[in-house]
C-alpha cells in the first residue's frame, strides 16, 4: 500500500509538472499586466518600472527560474490586483470551495446511493420510473441556467432565499442545490445499473432463502458489491465539482476559488493564477488518490503492488 | 464501459440472430433499425426532436436570419404567447423586440457545430491513438496514458477558460479546446476494448494470415469497437454542449455577435427581474437536446448489442 501510494504520487508529480509548465506561460501570453494596472496614458518610463517593479522585463525564462526557486520555499509572488502574497489569496478563497465540495459531496452520495438502490429494488415499478425521468433532468439541465431560475423563483418572486453571497446557512442553499443536480443525476443512474446487477447474483438469492429482511439485503449485502462502479464515477464527479464550483461561484458571488481564478485569468494576475491551479490541481491529485485506497478498503480482491 | 459480453456476443449470436428471427425478410439494416426505434416511444420522440434540431441547424439561418436580427421596438421584451404580433413571438422577444423563437433557431447551429465538431475532433484523434496505444504498447501508450490522465484529472473549465483567454475565443478555438479536454476518454476507452480484442482468434487468425497492422486495425479491430464508440460520442455531445453553454455563460466562450444557446441565457440574466423568458426558453433548449441524445444514446446501447437485440426482436415476434 505505501509503495502503490508513493507510485501514485509520482505519477502526480509528472502530470503537476507539465500543468505548471503549460499555466506559466499560457498566463504569459494573455497579455502585459502594465496595460492593465497603469492609466493608459502612463508614460514608458513609469511602464518600465512597473514592469521591472514585478520582474516583467526579464527573459521568460528568468522569470520561470525565478517561480520555481519561489515554489520551493512556497512563495508564488504577489498578487497584482490585491498587492498581497498571492498564496495568502488563494489560501482564503480555497476554504470556501473546500465547504462547498465538502457538503455538495456527501449530499450526492447519500441521495444517489438511497434513490438509486430503491430504484433497483424494483425496476420498473413507479418509484424506479420517477427516479430515472427525475436522474435524467438532473443530469441534462445545464447548472448555470438552474442557478438563475432558482435566483428567479426562490429570491425574486418568493423572496426565502437571498441571491447572493455569503454569510447565513441560508446563502449556501441553492448553490449546494445547483452544485448536486449533475452528479446527483449521473450517480443515481450509475447506481441503480450495478444494484440491479449485485441484486440478481445468486448471493442474494441465498441471502433471501436464508430469510434477511429486504432493507438489508438492498443496504447491507448488495450494496457493498454495488458500490464499486459508484466510486470510480465519484471521483471522476469531483473534477466536475470544481468545474461547477467555477460557474456556481461566478453566479452566486461566492468568494472561493473558481471565482478567484476567473477574476485573475481577466485581470492579468500570473501569480494568483497559477498558485489557484496549483493548488486546485493538488486537491484533485489527493481526492483521486484517497478513491484508489477507498476502492482497496471496499474490495478485498484489490491489491496494489 | 468494458464490453466483454457484448463483444463477445457479436461474435457468437450475430449469426443466429437473423436465422432464427427473420428468416424470411432479409429486410434492409435502415428499416429494420426504423423498425426498432418506432417500437420504442421515448427513442422515437428523442430521434424526432434531434431530427427537428437538425433541420433546424440546416436550414434555421437561411430561413429565419433576418427575422433574428430584426429589430422591433414595439415588441421589446414582449412575453411569450404574443401571437397578435406574429407567430414568431410565440416565445415572447428580447430586449430590443428581435423574436427569441427565431434566435433560438439560428443559434441552434453554433451550438450543434461547436458540440459535434469537438466530439468527432476528440473521437479521431482519440480513436487513432487509443488503436495506437492498446495494439502496440510500450513507452509511447505510457506516456500517452499519462497525458490522458493529466488532462482528465484537471477541470477541464479551468484550462479552458485559460486557453480561451490567451487565443482569442472563436468558434474554432472553442472547438480545439473543447476537443482536446474530451480526447482522453475516447483514447483510454477504445485502447481498453482493443486490449481485449486483440487477444481474440479473429484477430491473430488476420495477423497469421499475414494481414498488415493497418489493416487489421481498420478492418478488424475498429468495426468491432465502433458500437461503443458511437454510444459514448452521443453522450459527449451532450456534456461537451453543456460545457460550451456553461463557457459561453461565463463570457469567454463564444462572442457577440455570433450566438449560441448559453450565450442567449447569459444575455438574458439581466432582464431576471423584468423578462424572465430570455433566459429561460434556450435553457429549456439545451435540456431538451442534452436529454434527446442522452435518451438516444441509452436505446442505442441496447439496439448494438447483439444479445439485448435478440432478446428485443424475439418479444416482439411473441407480441405478433
Amino acid at each position: 500500500m505505501g509503495s502503490f501510494i508513493f507510485k501514485r504520487s509520482l505519477q502526480s508529480v509528472f502530470s503537476l509538472v507539465a500543468l505548471i509548465i503549460l499555466i506559466f506561460f499560457l498566463a504569459r501570453m494573455t497579455g502585459s499586466p502594465a496595460d492593465l494596472y497603469l492609466p493608459q496614458d502612463a508614460s514608458a518610463q513609469a511602464r518600465f518600472q512597473f514592469n521591472e517593479q514585478y520582474g516583467f522585463n526579464d527573459p521568460l525564462i528568468e522569470q520561470f527560474g525565478r517561480f520555481l526557486w519561489g515554489l520551493l520555499h512556497f512563495d508564488m509572488g504577489q498578487s497584482l490586483q490585491f498587492s498581497r502574497p498571492a498564496v495568502d489569496v488563494v489560501l482564503q478563497a480555497f476554504p470556501t470551495t473546500l465547504a462547498l465540495a465538502a457538503i455538495t459531496m456527501p449530499l450526492v452520495l447519500l441521495v444517489s446511493i438511497v434513490t438509486g438502490s430503491l430504484a433497483a429494488y424494483r425496476p420498473g415499478g413507479v418509484f424506479d420510473r420517477l427516479a430515472s425521468i427525475l436522474s435524467l433532468i438532473g443530469a441534462s439541465t445545464p447548472n448555470f441556467w438552474v442557478a438563475i431560475v432558482g435566483v428567479l423563483v426562490f429570491a425574486v418572486t418568493l423572496r426565502v432565499l437571498p441571491t447572493s453571497g455569503t454569510g447565513t446557512a441560508l446563502h449556501w442553499i441553492l448553490p449546494v442545490g445547483v452544485l448536486m443536480l449533475r452528479p446527483t443525476g449521473v450517480l443515481v443512474q450509475v447506481v441503480r445499473t450495478s444494484m440491479m446487477t449485485a441484486l440478481s447474483s445468486t448471493y442474494i438469492k441465498t441471502a433471501r432463502a436464508k430469510g434477511v429482511g429486504s432493507r438489508a439485503i438492498v443496504f447491507v449485502h448488495a450494496l457493498r458489491n454495488g458500490l464499486l462502479p459508484v466510486i470510480t464515477v465519484a471521483s471522476d464527479q469531483a473534477a466536475g465539482i470544481v468545474n461547477g464550483a467555477v460557474i456556481v461561484e461566478t453566479v452566486f458571488g461566492f468568494p472561493g476559488i473558481g471565482k478567484l481564478m476567473i477574476d485573475s485569468v481577466l485581470l492579468r494576475d500570473f501569480a494568483v493564477i497559477q498558485a489557484a491551479v496549483l493548488v486546485t490541481a493538488l486537491a484533485v491529485f489527493v481526492i483521486n488518490i484517497i478513491v484508489d485506497i477507498a476502492y482497496a478498503l471496499v474490495d478485498p480482491r484489490i491489491r496494489y503492488s | 464501459m468494458p464490453s466483454s459480453t457484448r463483444a463477445f456476443g457479436t461474435a457468437e449470436m450475430a449469426a443466429p440472430v437473423s436465422l432464427t428471427v427473420r428468416p424470411a425478410a432479409p429486410s434492409s439494416g435502415v428499416r429494420e433499425i426504423l423498425g426498432l426505434l418506432w417500437q420504442d416511444k421515448v427513442a422515437t420522440v428523442s430521434a424526432t426532436l434531434l431530427t427537428l434540431v437538425l433541420a433546424c441547424v440546416l436550414l434555421g439561418p437561411w430561413l429565419l436570419a433576418d427575422q433574428a436580427r430584426a429589430l422591433n421596438l414595439m415588441a421589446r421584451n414582449a412575453p411569450p404567447f404574443s401571437i397578435d404580433k406574429g407567430w414568431l413571438f410565440v416565445l415572447g422577444a428580447d430586449a430590443l423586440g428581435r423574436s427569441l423563437l427565431a434566435r433560438i433557431v439560428v443559434a441552434s447551429q453554433n451550438t450543434m457545430l461547436i458540440a459535434v465538431s469537438a466530439v468527432a475532433l476528440s473521437v479521431i484523434i482519440g480513436g487513432i491513438l487509443g488503436l495506437i496505444a492498446g495494439y502496440k504498447g510500450g513507452w509511447a501508450s505510457a506516456i500517452l496514458l499519462r497525458l490522458a490522465d493529466a488532462i482528465m484529472s484537471f477541470p477541464s473549465m479551468l484550462l479552458a477558460v485559460i486557453v480561451l483567454f490567451v487565443f482569442d475565443p472563436g468558434v474554432t478555438n472553442v472547438i480545439l479546446v473543447l476537443a482536446v479536454s474530451r480526447i482522453p476518454i475516447f483514447l483510454r476507452t477504445v485502447r481498453a476494448e482493443v486490449l481485449e480484442i486483440k487477444e481474440r482468434m479473429f484477430v491473430i487468425a488476420a495477423r497469421a494470415m499475414g494481414a498488415r497492422t493497418d489493416r487489421v486495425l481498420l478492418r478488424h479491430v475498429a468495426p468491432m469497437i465502433l458500437p461503443t464508440i458511437i454510444n459514448l460520442a452521443a453522450l459527449e455531445i451532450a456534456f461537451v454542449m453543456l460545457v460550451e453553454s456553461g463557457l459561453s455563460f461565463l463570457g469567454i466562450g463564444i462572442q457577440p455577435p455570433e450566438v449560441t444557446w448559453g450565450l442567449m441565457v447569459a444575455d438574458g440574466r439581466n432582464y431576471l427581474g423584468s423578462a424572465w423568458w430570455l433566459a429561460f426558453w434556450p435553457g429549456v433548449a439545451i435540456m431538451l437536446v442534452t436529454m434527446a441524445l442522452n435518451l438516444l444514446s441509452n436505446w442505442l446501447r441496447v439496439v448494438t448489442d447483439p444479445v439485448e437485440r435478440w432478446r428485443l426482436q424475439t418479444s416482439v415476434g411473441r407480441h405478433d
